[in-house]
C-alpha cells in the first residue's frame, strides 16, 4: 500500500481555474455561428459570380474587406478590444455586397461598407448592441445617398471570365419592370429565369436557387429560426396572391414576387440576423409576418420597386416591442389574467 | 392531456459516464477525517463530543442544532483531535470536527433495527432523521423536513429520483445496479411515512440495466404500487419541478415547493440510506461518491466515508495522469469548482469531477448577440440573456419581475450561449441580492 | 390664401391653449425650496437614509429632517442651508472618510486560483469565495469603484481598491456594497488605520498575504493600550482616541499607515 501511495501522483493545485457552473459548453461560439452563415452565403456568392462575371467578385472583396478594415479601426478608436476575428464584420461585408449591383463603383462599396459598420454597428457599441442590421443599413444609405448608381443594374452575361465594367450593357430589374410602362412589362422573364438567376439585379437578388439552398442549410444547421422566411415568404405569397387576384393587371402573381428582388435574400439571411430579431419561436413568426406585410405594402403600392430592406428595417426597430408582448410565462408562473377571471 | 415525460427547454451535453461500467468499491480508511458539521441546509449540528474523546464508528458527534438541521455521527473509530473550522465546497468556512482514525473501525452500538412493516410512521420518521438524513442530490435539505408536510398540503405521490442527468456522475446508477432492493424498500419505507400510495422511479433512459433490473424486482412481486418511469435523456430531467412536470403533469407554483402540488421528491440514495438505517440501524456516515475525469488514472466509483478529504479520494482513483485545470465538487453542470483538495466529502457530494485543460470552457464578458438560446434552453421558461444584461445593469427589479428568483441554475443558459457570458453567475449575483433586500425589507417589518 | 388662413387660426388657436395652460396649471412657485434643492449635493448616494437629494430636500423643508445629516455637503453650503431654513447649526457629526483595510495587493497577497467570470467582487464571491487567498482581502474587482458617487475609489492596477480621503465624501455606499467587509468609515480626524481585516492566526495570514497585521503589539507598546486595540491577531485603531500619525514607523508588516498622506515623499514611502 505504501508503495503505491508514493507512486500516486496529485494535482498541481496552483494553476487551477475557477468559475461558476456550468463547466462545459457548447461547441458553438459566436465565430462559428458567423462562419456558418459566411459558408452559407458561398452558393449565393458563387453564383453571382457566374452570373455577372469577375466584377462580381470584387465588389464583394472590397465591400468585405472595408467592412473588417473599418470594424478594427472604429475599436480601435473606441478603445475597445478587438474581436474582428468574430467574422461578424466579414459577414456584414458579404451581405452589403450581395445587396449592391455589379456596376457599383468600388468607392461606393467603401462609402457602404462605412455607413454599414459606422452607422449601423460601431456606433450603437458595436456586435450585439446595434437596432439594425448593419448591412441593411448600408444599402438604405447608399440608395438614399446614390439612387442612380444604386439602380443601375446589369444585365447578367452568365460568362464568368467577362468583365463587366461601366460598358456592360443595364436593364430593370424585374420588379422595376413592374412598376414602369406596360410596354416594358411585356419583357418580364420567364420563372426559370428568376429561380436560376438569369435576371437583371443586384449581386444577391438574382439566383433565388442558391439562396434556398443556402438557407435551408441554415436551419438545419440551426443557425436562423425557420419561423422566419416560412412566415414572411408566405405573408408576401398570401398578398401579392390576393392582389393578383383582385387586380392582376397592377399586381403581379405571387410567384413572380417571391423569386424576385432579393426576397429570398432578405428573407433568410436579413431578416434573420440574430442580433436585430426577437428572441422566443413566437417572437420570429410575429416578426416574420410583419416583413412580410410592410414588403408587400411596399411592393405594390410604394413608391420603392422592393420593400424588403426598408420592411426589414422597420420590423428591426418593432423588435424590443415584439419581445416584450410575446414573452413566456415562466414555468410555474399562473396567467395572472385568467387568475382574476376564475 | 400533457405531453408525458417532457419539460420545455433543456440541452443535451456529452453524458461522459465514462466510470457507468466500475463497480462500487470501499474506500479503505484514512488516517484523517475532517467532517464538517454543517452538510446541510439550515442550522449546523452542535458537537456532543470534546477534543480527546474517543469515539466509535456511527457515534453521534453532533446533534440537530434545530427543526431544519441534521445530526452528524462518526465515519471511524478513533480520537478527536481538533474542533474547528474547514474549507466547504463553495469556498466557505464550515465548523467541523477534525476525527483521526485508529485504524480499527471499532462500530458503535447501532441504533435497535426496525422491521418497518410493523413500525409506526412516527417512529420511522424519528429514525430518519436521527440517522442524520439529508437530500443526497446535491441541495442537502434535511430529509426529516421533507417528510414533514403540514397538515393543509396532502401528499399523493412520491417520486424517487433516478435520473442522474448530470452528465459524469454515475454514482446513483451503480446504486441502482448494485443495491436495488435498497432503493426499493426505502422508497416503501418514505411512501408509509407520508402514507402515500403512488410511488414512481424516474429514471433516464441512458441507464437501460438499471430500469429492467428495477422492473424484474417488481414484477417479480416484492414491492407493490411502485410504477418505473423511463424519461428522455435530457438535462436537467432530474431538475426536481421538472421530474414532477414530466412524471405527473403538474407545474409546482413559482416561489413553490413539490408539496404544493402534492408531491414529494426524494433522491434513490437517499432511499438506499433510509432503508439501512431502518432495516439496520445505521446512521449516514458513508455515501457512493464518483471519482471522474480524463486527468485521471481510473475513474470509479466509491463507498466513501463522510469526512474523508479529496486528496485522499483522488489518491483512491490512482492519482492523476495530468494535471487538472478544475476541480469540481458535483458534476460538470451545477458542480463547484474548487481550490483545494482538503475540502472533505460531505452527506451530498454526488461526485468529484476533474477537467483537464482542453476539455476547459472560458467565460467571456462579451456582448449577447440575442441568439435566443438560452431562452430555449431555459427549462423555467425564462429569458436568462435578456435578465443577464439588466443584472449587469443592476436593474435588480427588472430581472425580479422577470422571475429571476425562478431560476434553478441549472446552467442550460450558460451552456449554450455562443458568446461564453457567464449567465448562471449573473443569475445567482441577482438572487442573492434580491434575497438580501427581501431580508432587509422584513427585518424592517 | 388658404393655407395662410388656417396657419393663422391654428396660431392663434394654440397660443390660446398655451396661455391657458399657464395660467391654470402653473406650479406654485416654491422659492425656498428650489434653493435648499440647489444647496445638495446632487449625488444622490443616499448616505443620508433618504432616497436621493430631492428626497432629503423634501423632508427637510417638512421639517422631519435635519441639517448635517448629509455627509456629502460642504460645510459651507451646510451654513447656508441652516440660514435659509432658520435653524441654529447644530454640532455636526464629524465628516467621515471611507478607508479600504486591507493591503493585499497583487505583490503581497496570494491569489488560490485563477477567477474566471464577471469581473465584479459582488459575483467574484459566488465563486468558491472569491479567488483571494485571503478571505477578509479586498478583491480588487470595483463593486465599490462603480457605486461611488465622488469617483473617489480607484481600483489600482495590482487588484487592489484606493481611496481618494480628498474626494471620499464619506457617504458610505461602498462600506455596504463590499462583500468582504473591508471598508470602513472613520472620521477624518483620525490620522491612521490598519489596513488588515484578517483575524485569522498568524501562520494562515503569513500562507496568503506578506503585508497583513501580525498582531505584533508594537504600535500598541508605541502608542499605549487605550489608543491601539489588539483583538486576537489583528490590531485595530482606536477611532475616538487615535495615535499620532508617527506611530506608523514602528509597524514591521507596513499595514499601519496613515489615511491622508501629508506630503507626496511620505506617500512614496508608505507606498514602498
Amino acid at each position: 500500500m505504501s508503495e503505491t501511495e508514493q507512486t500516486v501522483r496529485l494535482p498541481d493545485m496552483t494553476h487551477l481555474v475557477v468559475s461558476s457552473s456550468p463547466h462545459i459548453h457548447d461547441k458553438d461560439d459566436v465565430r462559428a455561428i458567423m462562419l456558418k452563415v459566411i459558408c452559407a452565403l458561398a452558393p449565393a456568392c458563387l453564383a453571382s459570380i457566374y452570373i455577372f462575371g469577375i466584377r462580381a467578385l470584387m465588389v464583394l472583396l472590397v465591400c468585405a474587406a472595408s467592412c473588417v478594415a473599418f470594424e478594427a479601426l472604429f475599436t480601435r478608436m473606441q478603445g475597445r478590444p478587438l474581436r474582428v476575428n468574430d467574422c461578424s464584420g466579414l459577414l456584414t461585408g458579404i451581405l452589403l455586397g450581395m445587396n449592391l449591383p455589379v456596376t457599383a463603383p468600388l468607392w461606393l462599396c467603401v462609402v457602404g461598407s462605412l455607413a454599414a459598420i459606422g452607422l449601423g454597428k460601431m456606433a450603437y457599441g458595436g456586435l450585439g448592441y446595434n437596432p439594425f442590421n448593419p448591412a441593411l443599413v448600408g444599402r438604405v444609405a447608399l440608395l438614399i445617398a446614390f439612387p442612380s448608381a444604386m439602380t443601375t443594374w446589369a444585365l447578367p452575361a452568365c460568362n464568368p471570365l467577362k468583365w463587366l465594367g461601366a460598358d456592360a450593357a443595364t436593364g430593370a430589374t424585374p420588379l422595376a419592370l413592374l412598376e414602369s410602362s406596360e410596354a416594358e412589362a411585356a419583357a418580364m422573364p420567364s420563372f426559370s429565369a428568376l429561380f436560376w438567376g438569369g435576371t437583371g439585379g443586384s449581386l444577391g437578388e438574382t439566383c433565388a436557387a442558391a439562396l434556398l439552398v443556402g438557407g435551408i442549410a441554415l436551419v438545419f444547421l440551426n443557425v436562423i429560426r425557420w419561423q422566419i422566411p416560412v412566415c414572411l415568404l408566405g405573408t408576401v405569397a398570401l398578398c401579392t396572391g390576393i392582389g393578383h387576384l383582385v387586380h392582376p393587371e397592377q399586381v403581379a402573381s405571387p410567384l413572380l414576387h417571391l423569386f424576385s428582388g432579393g426576397l429570398f435574400l432578405g428573407a433568410f439571411f436579413m431578416a434573420t440576423d440574430m442580433v436585430t430579431t426577437p428572441l422566443s419561436r413566437k417572437g420570429a413568426v410575429v416578426f416574420g409576418i410583419g416583413c412580410g406585410l410592410f414588403t408587400s405594402a411596399i411592393r405594390m403600392w410604394g413608391n420603392y420597386p422592393e420593400g424588403m430592406s426598408f420592411s426589414i428595417l422597420i420590423m428591426n426597430s418593432l423588435t424590443p416591442l415584439i419581445d416584450r408582448f410575446t414573452a413566456r410565462r415562466p414555468f410555474g408562473v399562473r396567467d395572472a389574467r385568467k387568475e382574476v377571471k376564475a | 392531456m400533457f405531453s408525458f415525460g417532457k419539460f420545455y427547454g433543456g440541452v443535451h451535453p456529452d453524458d461522459g459516464k465514462i466510470a457507468s461500467g466500475s463497480a462500487i468499491e470501499d474506500a479503505p480508511l484514512v488516517e484523517r477525517y475532517v467532517i464538517p458539521l454543517r452538510q446541510h441546509i439550515g442550522a449546523p449540528a452542535s458537537p456532543v463530543v470534546a477534543k480527546g474523546d474517543k469515539v466509535l464508528r456511527g457515534q453521534l458527534l453532533a446533534q440537530a442544532g434545530g427543526f431544519v438541521s441534521a445530526p452528524v455521527h462518526s465515519p471511524t473509530s478513533g480520537k478527536i483531535v481538533d474542533i474547528t473550522t474547514c474549507l466547504g465546497p463553495m469556498g466557505n468556512q464550515l465548523p467541523a470536527v477534525v476525527l483521526e482514525s485508529d485504524g480499527e473501525d471499532q462500530a458503535a452500538e447501532p441504533m435497535p433495527p426496525m422491521d418497518w412493516h410493523n413500525a409506526s410512521p412516527a417512529d420511522l420518521k424519528k429514525r430518519v432523521g436521527d440517522a442524520g438524513l439529508v437530500g443526497m442530490g446535491g441541495a442537502s435539505f434535511p430529509t426529516i423536513v421533507k417528510l414533514s408536510p403540514p397538515a393543509d398540503k396532502p401528499i399523493d405521490t412520491l417520486i424517487m429520483n433516478g435520473v442522474e442527468c448530470e452528465p459524469c456522475l454515475t454514482a446513483d446508477h451503480r446504486l441502482m445496479l448494485e443495491h436495488p432492493d435498497r432503493v426499493l424498500t426505502g422508497a416503501e419505507i418514505v411512501a408509509k411515512i407520508l402514507g402515500v400510495k403512488r410511488i414512481v422511479i424516474g429514471i433516464e433512459r441512458n441507464k437501460p440495466d438499471a430500469i429492467a433490473l428495477l422492473n424484474k424486482l417488481i414484477k417479480a412481486g416484492d414491492y407493490k404500487g411502485i410504477e418505473i418511469h423511463d424519461l428522455p435523456m435530457r438535462y436537467p430531467q432530474g431538475a426536481e419541478k421538472q421530474l414532477i412536470f414530466a412524471i405527473t403533469g403538474r407545474q409546482v407554483p413559482s416561489g413553490g415547493l413539490p408539496m404544493d402540488v402534492g408531491c414529494v421528491v426524494q433522491n434513490v440514495g437517499s432511499a438506499a440510506t433510509i432503508a439501512e438505517a431502518v432495516g439496520a440501524g445505521k446512521p449516514f456516515y458513508e455515501r457512493i461518491t464518483t471519482v471522474v475525469g480524463t486527468p485521471l488514472v481510473r475513474s470509479g466509483n466509491w463507498r466513501t466515508r463522510v469526512g474523508m478529504s479529496y486528496k485522499d479520494a483522488i489518491t483512491l482513483a490512482g492519482g492523476v495522469k495530468e494535471d487538472p485545470a478544475k476541480v469540481i465538487s458535483g458534476g460538470p453542470m451545477m458542480g463547484f469548482s474548487v481550490y483545494s483538495l482538503d475540502i472533505p466529502i460531505m452527506k451530498n457530494t454526488s461526485g468529484i469531477l476533474l477537467l483537464s485543460a482542453s476539455e476547459l470552457s472560458q467565460y467571456s464578458s462579451g456582448a449577447c448577440i440575442r441568439c435566443g438560446r438560452c431562452n430555449d434552453g431555459c427549462p423555467m421558461s425564462l429569458t436568462p440573456g435578456l435578465m443577464s444584461v439588466q443584472i449587469e445593469n443592476e436593474h435588480y427589479d427588472m430581472a425580479e419581475k422577470w422571475h429571476v428568483m425562478d431560476c434553478i441554475e441549472c446552467g442550460c443558459c450558460a451552456y449554450s450561449c455562443p458568446a461564453h457570458r457567464p449567465l448562471v453567475q449573473h443569475m445567482r449575483r441577482a438572487k442573492s441580492v434580491i434575497a438580501a433586500s427581501r431580508r432587509a425589507a422584513e427585518n424592517k417589518k | 390664401m388658404y393655407p395662410v388662413l388656417l396657419l393663422t387660426i391654428l396660431g392663434v388657436l394654440l397660443a390660446l391653449a398655451i396661455g391657458l395652460v399657464v395660467r391654470y396649471f402653473d406650479a406654485p412657485e416654491d422659492a425656498q425650496g428650489d434653493a435648499v434643492r440647489s444647496l445638495m449635493p446632487g449625488a444622490n448616494c443616499g448616505g443620508c437614509g433618504f432616497a436621493g437629494c430631492n428626497d432629503y430636500a423634501s423632508a427637510l423643508l417638512r421639517g422631519e429632517a435635519k441639517p448635517g445629516a448629509c455627509h456629502a455637503m460642504s460645510a459651507e453650503n451646510l451654513e447656508k442651508l441652516c440660514r435659509l431654513l432658520g435653524v441654529a447649526q447644530e454640532a455636526v457629526g464629524e465628516p467621515l472618510v471611507a478607508v479600504v483595510c486591507c493591503s493585499g495587493d497583487d505583490n503581497h497577497a496570494v491569489h488560490r486560483a485563477f477567477y474566471n467570470g464577471v469581473n465584479d467582487c459582488l459575483n467574484a464571491v459566488l465563486v468558491a469565495g472569491g479567488a483571494k487567498g485571503c478571505s477578509y482581502g479586498c478583491l480588487g474587482l470595483g463593486s465599490c469603484a462603480r457605486v461611488c458617487p465622488f469617483g473617489a475609489i480607484e481600483i489600482r492596477p495590482d487588484h487592489i481598491a484606493k481611496i481618494h480621503p480628498n474626494l471620499c465624501r464619506g457617504c458610505g455606499k461602498c462600506v455596504s456594497i463590499c462583500p468582504r467587509k473591508v471598508i470602513k468609515l472613520v472620521p477624518r480626524s483620525v490620522p491612521v488605520m490598519v489596513y488588515c481585516s484578517s483575524p485569522n492566526k498568524f501562520a494562515m495570514k503569513k500562507q496568503f498575504c506578506s503585508a497583513a497585521c501580525i498582531g505584533c503589539r508594537k504600535c500598541q507598546k508605541a502608542s499605549g493600550e487605550d489608543k491601539i486595540f489588539i483583538n486576537g491577531f489583528l490590531a485595530s485603531v482606536n477611532t475616538e482616541d487615535p495615535p499620532d500619525a508617527s506611530i506608523v514607523e514602528v509597524c514591521p508588516a507596513k499595514c499601519l499607515r496613515t489615511i491622508c498622506p501629508p506630503t507626496a515623499e511620505a506617500a512614496e514611502s508608505v507606498q514602498k
